[in-house]
């Protein structure tokens, strides 16, 4: 075969193209597909406020990205897995309430909990109860085989209705110091969670490069049928996810309660559309089976430097979203062009 | 649409060049179809039949080169509606909306009478449509509550509407039983006789014979041989699209070897509904074959020894230790590899490399503790492409951007990763052409050569040639079994369930008919998969 008479897309034989040594894969520069985009926000930050280039603003922008990144990693796990999890918002909100609920002294504070467990508790029972939703909604779509979307947006509505009613749609404050530490704490300097988030997307992202269940989530989501032929136990591992997703939500909510030293009623509400574009702008397949979480970091970055750029630039709060919705828009549009990947 | 005046070819492609970046997709082909002529095109995948295709319904422009119909030249680029008058393409994928009616499907964005659609008069000429061609449809009917040959008889329909006399035919038999396609051929015969033209695509060179005057035979994107049908030994055709000498794809079989101890056994091994009580064994260094129609039991049962479905009763064992049921990590972990019967829909990850792929069933070893290390990962993958032969730039290669014939080997690269004992391949030669079919199951006879045993599930003749005993299938139960010798009208006549006195009657749908088509009763499984060009994997993936 000397003239390579193939389709497209087909590559060469490899007799002629394995000599040719590499040509630069562009399946490489996608996850770096929002870098310039990134770099070209921090310039116009800079024009736009000396107040941008200084540390505490930086650091600001960080932690506030801290409780959104995980959600996001969280959707990007499960969105690999070829699934979606919209109960992530309203997770954020109920397990830290639900915790509280469990060890807030009965009588005293503006809230009622049980006082079942001691306050030390709060972390762990925050966490099972991610778990338990995300293991709640894995039994919905693998146990059942319901529609993940709808059933994920049912959990969604129905979890917000039970933060409601747990808190009496109030505010809970006075949360134990133990609670409150990650998200409140400095290390080095620094919020704790600031090193936290990079730490569990460094984790997944090795999890996802390094470990056959990590490997396995690309197969599940890449061809379901593929991947269980294979012997790949697909929904064990999906329902995996899902369960770790809430969990990771539920750690989310921990965050931004101690930074806020308070859980508010609306807490992760809304928040899902922007976990949704920071993922599919980072370069995560709707579709499953693509993507990386240093692309979807990139997309987080990306969402909260427009964020802080507008507050500094003193953008009127009665604007800002708009120019958040447009901002997502032309930063998907950026994404699709500069990885040369169509999005559908 | 008059027709084209006596002694104008219906199509005429001249110097045809079309080339993709630095890829020669065609290199100054040239066509011509006759009015009333079936004229075949064939070559290996790639060879460049989609890329004429392409050009030849005004999806494509081509770099140089001429395409004129009855004379006249082709109308310009993006004039979708001149060129549907001029030339009808019935393509491989479905090109039907599921959910809509027959009427909606035949008039789809060409309803006529005003801005509101009058239902009862679109149904009517819906069925004036189907009578004319022979099509039994019911207007009403959803396209998705018909069967797979009438969707085709559907959508050739509809191309015909459109009032073009040459209609190109890709892969039309590729989903359809050999019933179907002998309707299908009857019916096509019929329309020649009225003098619409055929282009027609297939891997199926027995097909070429049948309904064919001409051939023409693309290789490496030029245009090799054009010649009459009758008069062209089968031998001379497949030379002429693999470029090598006649005669190296009907090797001769070996004589049967003697069979070392048996490495797969199964005792009443049942799936109701699928198959009866089932004993088989494989020995070491032995390829059985289960012959039989798709829908006959034969895939089942590669799929429960694969541990995809589970037995109703009955026992597995691989090298005397038995295999728990019903669970394909067990199955795999006792040494049973399996080749799917779809390398689409359960064999490959399009999107992730080859070496992904190829790796995805010995996760466990490429590293210590679960972990997955990727250097360990591209070498392994190294050496599956080198010990099978893959064409592909790399280990890091995307699957979906192989040919049909390499995907496919990664599929058995994926089966063999772990060294199985027995290999269990449900047609592992689905849909690839003739040289990489070869290759494929010259694989499979390696394998067993090597002293593993292997199973073929096929009911194609060629993928058992290299079997050393076959058993027939039939309804679930072994009716039949043969040792090597046998013939393809006997195999055939046992996998249609020993209708061999049959034989006459069915040559009067199926003219001239043998093995080769008539072996693939009840091939729903092979919907959408038959002998894809490199191309159709790629889609929505590769940049």
């Amino acid at each position: 075969m000397t003239d390579t008479a193939r389709p497209p897309a087909a590559e060469a034989p490899a007799g002629r193209a394995a000599g040719r040594g590499l040509r630069p894969d562009p399946a490489r520069w996608r996850d770096f597909s929002l870098v310039p985009v990134i770099f070209v926000l921090g310039v116009v930050g800079f024009v736009v406020s000396p107040a941008f280039l200084t540390r505490d603003n930086l650091v600001g922008v960080i932690q506030q990205s801290t409780e959104l990144g995980l959600l996001v990693l969280a959707e990007a796990l499960v969105l690999i897995s070829g699934r979606m999890d919209l109960s992530l918002e309203s997770t954020i909100g109920l397990a830290p309430v639900v915790a509280l609920w469990l060890v807030m002294p009965a009588h005293g504070a503006r809230f009622a909990g049980l006082e079942l467990f001691p306050a030390w508790t709060a972390i762990p029972l925050c966490l099972a109860v991610g778990a338990a939703i995300g293991a709640a909604n894995g039994f919905l779509i693998i146990g059942l085989r319901v529609n993940g979307f709808i059933a994920t947006l049912g959990m969604l509505t129905m979890l917000r209705g039970l933060q409601l009613g747990l808190s009496e749609g109030r505010s809970i404050g006075n949360v134990p110091a133990s609670f409150a530490y990650p998200g409140s704490a400095d290390w080095l300097g620094v919020p704790a969670a600031v090193w936290l988030c990079p730490a569990l997307f460094a984790l997944g992202g090795a999890a996802l490069g390094y470990l056959r269940h990590g490997r396995a989530l690309y197969a599940i989501g890449g061809n379901p049928e593929a991947a269980r032929a294979a012997g790949i136990r697909a929904d064990r591992i999906t329902w995996t996810v899902l369960t770790l997703g809430g969990m990771l939500a539920a750690f989310a909510g921990i965050l931004y309660t101690g930074h806020y030293g308070a859980v508010s009623a609306s807490q992760g509400s809304g928040w899902i559309f922007q976990v949704f574009a920071a993922a599919v702008i980072g370069g995560i397949s709707l579709k499953g089976g693509r993507g990386t979480l240093f692309g979807a970091l990139t997309g987080v970055l990306t969402l909260q430097l427009v964020i802080n750029v507008m507050t500094l630039g003193g953008v009127p709060p009665l604007w800002t979203q708009f120019l958040n919705g447009l901002i997502i828009i032309v930063a998907l549009v950026i994404s699709r062009f500069t990885s040369g990947e169509k999005q559908d | 649409m008059t027709t084209a005046a006596a002694g104008s070819p219906a199509v005429r492609a001249e110097g045809i060049v079309k080339r993709y970046g630095p890829t020669v997709a065609l290199d100054g082909v040239h066509l011509t179809v006759r009015p009333g002529e079936s004229h075949a095109l064939v070559g290996r995948n790639g060879a460049g039949k989609s890329t004429l295709v392409s050009v030849l319904t005004g999806m494509v422009r081509p770099d140089a080169g001429t395409v004129s119909f009855g004379g006249e030249p082709a109308p310009g680029r993006g004039d979708t509606a001149a060129w549907q008058h001029k030339v009808a393409c019935v393509h491989q994928k479905p090109m039907t909306v599921p959910e809509l009616t027959v009427a909606e499907n035949l008039f789809l964005n060409r309803f006529t009478g005003g801005r509101t659609i009058r239902w009862r008069a679109l149904r009517e000429r819906a069925r004036r449509l189907l009578a004319a061609y022979g099509v039994d449809a019911d207007p009403a009917a959803r396209i998705r509550e018909l069967g797979v040959e009438q969707r085709q008889f559907v959508e050739i329909a509809r191309a015909l509407s459109f009032g073009a006399r040459t209609v190109i035919l890709d892969e039309p038999t590729a989903r359809l039983d050999a019933a179907g396609i002998g309707r299908l051929f009857a019916r096509l015969r019929a329309l020649r006789a009225q003098g619409v033209a055929f282009l027609f695509i297939s891997h199926h060179l027995q097909e070429v014979y049948e309904l064919c005057d001409t051939v023409t035979v693309f290789r490496d994107a030029r245009h090799v041989l054009t010649a009459p049908v009758a008069g062209l030994a089968e031998d001379e055709l497949v030379a002429a699209m693999t470029g090598e000498e006649a005669g190296a794809v009907r090797r001769v079989r070996r004589p049967a070897r003697t069979a070392g101890e048996p490495v797969l056994v199964t005792e009443g091994l049942a799936l109701d509904g699928h198959f009866a009580p089932l004993d088989l064994t494989v020995r070491a260094g032995e390829v059985v074959g289960l012959a039989g129609p798709a829908a006959g039991g034969g895939t089942a049962i590669g799929e429960t020894l694969a541990g995809l479905r589970t037995p109703d009763g009955g026992r597995i064992s691989v090298r005397g230790r038995p295999v728990r049921t019903g669970s394909v990590p067990h199955a795999l972990e006792a040494g049973i590899g399996y080749v799917p019967e779809d390398r689409h829909r359960e064999g490959i990850v399009p999107g992730r490399s080859i070496a992904e792929n190829v790796t995805l069933t010995v996760a466990g070893r490429l590293g210590p503790m679960g972990t997955v290390l990727p250097a360990r990962t591209r070498e392994f993958a190294r050496r599956m492409i080198a010990s099978l032969d893959i064409k592909a730039t790399g280990p890091d290669q995307p699957v979906s951007a192989l040919s049909g014939g390499n995907q496919q080997k990664v599929v058995i690269a994926r089966a063999l990763a772990r060294e199985p004992s027995v290999l269990v391949a449900v047609r592992p030669a689905n849909g690839v052409d003739v040289r990489s079919k070869e290759a494929l199951l010259g694989v499979v006879r390696e394998v067993a050569d090597g002293g593993s045993g292997a199973l073929i599930v096929s009911d194609e003749p060629d993928d058992l040639r290299i079997c050393d005993r076959v058993l027939v299938v039939f309804h679930g139960r072994v009716t039949a079994a043969f040792g090597s010798g046998w013939g393809d009208h006997e195999l055939v006549a046992a996998m249609e369930g020993m209708a061999a006195a049959a034989g006459g009657g069915r040559g009067a749908a199926v003219t001239g008919g043998t093995g080769g088509t008539e072996g693939r009763e009840g091939t729903e499984g092979r919907e959408g998969t038959g002998g894809r060009e490199g191309t159709e994997g790629t889609e929505g993936d590769a940049p």
